[in-house]
């Protein structure tokens, strides 16, 4: 037992920015080893490049002695590397037995073997403790929970020597993450190593055999979970050091309260979101991923209908039915996916800058109005592109969002929702992403920013609110926060006991 | 649009005005009466109704929709202009507008439903294609309705200048359409729209109005090339048009309109009627059989959309 599995030395990945580095880490056969971080932590991306999802763009890694560099998910599943992702790989419209075996369906002269399959479907569920589940109905008919046990049980049918899972129990219930730890510790006798990957930390503490803690893409602890408390876990993750204050950092926040929401409900996430944001303020939203802060701000922007809460604009209550009605009362919302649903990409900076404010005389264009006004906003943030009539998809990350926030400056909007303002951009554009904020503050805007980069909101925001599993875990004020009470509180109702923060 | 862009823009233009000029070289070497003013005049005069449905088209495109009920729509429209004129004996000036506001309506319809109950249009013009042929049938008990002079002048050429009141229009329709869609914020959103939809609607703009006023002009725009098809035919005929969505939606491909909404240009429709329209002139007068004809149809069209998905993937691998 407890020979050496995997071996990675010196692994990084860099997309616009390095998202990892230098990390070196040993897996050992017959090991639950948990991985944990922040959000942003690279603990997805490492997972990635250990399945061949992705290739590293630095180290080596070693499995059982030999060089192993996969070159896709195949490569990886060939050498007994399994990984079962947050996000499901099933197809729902297919049966239970149709998806353990897609890849490999017996078949008999060209034809489908129903009753082989239907067999070694109920082979496969057996053996991953699911005898009780139906082969032949479709997966659609299974909760979010089963589907997770599925395509587990169908990881475990081919070779495995080491199982990567991401967040296995994110979606299960109590019963079903229970089945779920029984069975890994049933692996992990049987000698199979397994890279654990979750947000909760009471069930980390119970099934780890070592526990390696990720912060801002670089290894920070890696040692037996043996006596290791949920403490002392957030206290890794978060940091101790503490970022500078930052002396430049001053508040424009007024004492009037322009938005309010309260006890909004968007389910399957959020289950009860609140704030309160002033005028001038800017106010940061907490939490970790799928903690249904997204889903907050599509509530109030109307872009979703909450099934509970209220939200109050300005002293009055109001529900808007459409986003094109929280514009018109004077809200913003720059969305996290800016490819789906924020730029245009395939028109020019000036289309999108334009969007929503064409300036027109009896509904003609007036074009140089509108070349004017694209160029104003091209040079105050800074957009670098060839000329306002490049296409957006050409130009960077970075440089793509300024031109989606350029719609909202040019539209005067007095309260600005950003959700992930700065996910996958450059410095240089978070920097004058985050001068904006003060601006805009300065200008009596209301500012509402999710982001999953605590240090963004640390130096950016006078309060920060935290979502803990779709519910408010509490607000705190700039000079009360604390990285790790943040975190604590992101983690609260993740926990079944309440972690005691020194 | 700016002046940057313009060169930009007529580049297609010039590649499909190079493509017809093609065409008719051909056809001026393998006859010897096609290239001639007869022709040029009998293929003006054959195409204003496909032109104006065309026009049609590409918009509803470009919102990201299709409108397969064109053909029916037209001769819903063709229906009631013919039993208005014949039965009722009402005056042009009562059965023309009334002929538009059917196809309108109709157009209404289909885009209030597949807007409203976020059905792909695909579905519910389908369903109009049916129900609006259906509809033609009622009206004219499945009869053809002779017309005769009442609408012929529309289709006959203007004394001294060769082309009919019906070809002008479809012109004046072409100019408008495209300044619509380059020159109007109404134009720009549906763009907009045929690019990305949520996109638009989490910028604050509803988009529902657009899609139905968008189908609701394909609609009405029917209505009118039911009166230039009665023109030409002399009569108001409830099988007429039979598979003009295929010639319209077509004639769109040709001139480079997406099929997934956000891209296209009307006058580039107009050039792929006349490119169709050409070609069928010019094989008919080379002697080529009806199947035949098809065959050279059909594979022209696919080759079109090839030279433009290259042309595209080309430009993207050099910026």
């Amino acid at each position: 037992m407890n020979e050496l599995l995997l071996e990675l030395s010196g692994i990084g990945k860099t997309y616009a920015a390095p998202v990892l580095a230098g990390v070196d880490l040993a897996i050992r056969a017959g090991e639950v080893h948990a991985l944990l971080g922040a959000n942003g932590a690279g603990k997805s991306t490492l997972s990635r490049i250990i399945a061949g999802l992705v290739p590293p763009s630095a180290g080596t890694m070693r499995l059982a002695g030999q060089p192993y560099a996969p070159d896709g998910k195949h490569a990886a599943e060939a050498g007994g590397v399994q990984i079962v992702q947050q996000e499901l790989n099933l197809i729902p419209t297919l049966s239970v037995a149709e998806n353990l075996l897609l890849t490999r369906l017996p078949r008999r002269w060209g034809v489908i073997d129903r009753r082989a399959l239907r067999a070694a479907a109920a082979r496969i569920l057996a053996s991953a403790g699911l005898a009780a589940l139906d082969p032949a109905q479709p997966v659609s008919a299974l909760g979010v929970g089963q589907q997770q046990l599925v395509e587990i049980a169908g990881a475990l049918a081919r070779t495995c020597r080491l199982l990567i899972l991401d967040e296995p129990t994110a979606a299960l219930s109590v019963s079903e993450a229970d089945a779920l730890l029984a069975r890994v510790d049933q692996l992990r006798r049987a000698g199979v190593a397994i890279i654990y990957i979750s947000h909760r930390l009471d069930e980390v503490a119970r099934i780890a055999d070592r526990i390696t803690v990720l912060r801002d893409g670089r290894l920070v602890h890696s040692g037996p979970a043996a006596g290791m408390t949920t403490t002392e876990m957030v206290a890794l993750m978060s940091g101790e050091t503490q970022a500078a204050a930052g002396g430049a950092w001053r508040s424009y926040a007024t004492d009037r309260v322009v938005l309010e929401a309260e006890g909004l409900a968007l389910p399957p996430r959020l289950h009860a979101g609140s704030f309160r944001v002033r005028a001038g303020e800017r106010l940061g939203i907490a939490g970790l991923v799928g903690a249904g802060r997204s889903e907050l701000l599509r509530a109030v922007f109307g872009a979703e209908r909450a099934s509970a809460g209220t939200v109050r604009l300005r002293g009055r209550p109001v529900r808007f039915a459409s986003p094109a009605q929280a514009v018109a009362s004077g809200l913003a919302l720059i969305t996290e996916e800016r490819k789906r649903d924020g730029a245009l990409l395939p028109l020019s900076v000036r289309a999108n800058t334009s969007l929503g404010v064409l300036p027109a005389r009896a509904g003609v264009v007036a074009g140089a109005a509108e070349a004017r006004l694209a160029e104003r906003f091209r040079a105050l943030l800074d957009t670098r592109c060839t000329s306002i009539e490049q296409p957006v998809g050409a130009l960077s990350g970075g440089n793509q969002q300024k031109v989606v926030i350029a719609r909202w400056l040019a539209r005067d909007a007095d309260i600005y929702l950003f959700d992930e303002p700065t996910r996958g951009i450059d410095v240089a554009a978070r920097r004058r992403i985050h001068q904006l904020f003060a601006e805009l503050a300065e200008r009596g805007k209301a500012l509402v920013i999710v982001s999953s980069d605590l240090d963004e909101l640390l130096e950016t925001c006078d309060a920060i609110h935290v979502l803990s599993a779709g519910r408010d875990a509490g607000t705190f004020a700039r000079g009360d926060w604390s990285r790790a009470g943040l975190m604590q509180a992101a983690f609260h109702n993740h926990l079944d006991a309440p972690v005691e923060v020194a | 649009m700016s002046r940057l862009c313009l060169p930009a823009a007529a580049v297609p233009y010039i590649g499909m005005g190079g493509a017809l000029l093609g065409l008719v070289t051909i056809f001026a070497c393998a006859s010897p009466t096609f290239a001639s003013a007869a022709t040029a005049t009998a293929i003006a005069n054959q195409i204003p109704d496909l032109v104006v449905v065309a026009v049609g088209m590409t918009l509803v495109l470009i919102v990201g929709g299709i409108d397969l009920s064109v053909g029916s729509l037209l001769a819903l429209s063709a229906a009631v202009l013919g039993v208005l004129l014949v039965r009722a004996h009402a005056p042009l000036a009562v059965a023309v507008p009334a002929a538009l506001v059917t196809g309108a309506l109709a157009g209404t319809v289909s885009g209030a439903i597949s807007a409203w109950a976020r059905i792909p249009s695909f579905i519910v013009t389908l369903g109009m294609l049916e129900a609006a042929r259906g509809g033609a049938y009622l009206i004219t008990d499945s009869q053809t309705c002779y017309v005769g002079a009442v609408v012929e002048w529309i289709g006959a050429p203007l004394p001294g200048l060769r082309l009919s009141p019906a070809v002008l229009t479809a012109l004046a329709m072409v100019a408008a359409g495209q300044l619509l869609l380059t020159r109007t914020v109404f134009g720009r959103h549906l763009v907009a729209i045929g690019t990305n939809a949520e996109a638009v609607r989490m910028a604050g703009i509803r988009t529902a109005p657009y899609v139905i006023a968008v189908f609701a002009l394909s609609g009405a725009l029917c209505g009118l090339g039911a009166v230039m098809q009665t023109a030409r035919l002399s009569t108001a005929d409830p099988n007429a048009a039979v598979g003009l969505e295929l010639s319209a939606i077509a004639a769109c491909v040709i001139g480079g309109t997406s099929l997934l909404g956000g891209r296209g240009s009307v006058v580039a429709t107009c050039f792929g009627v006349l490119i169709i329209a050409v070609l069928q002139t010019g094989l008919a007068q080379v002697g080529s059989s009806e199947p035949l004809k098809r065959v050279i149809t059909g594979a022209v069209i696919v080759a079109a959309v090839l030279l433009d998905a290259l042309r595209t993937r080309m430009s993207r691998a050099a910026s």
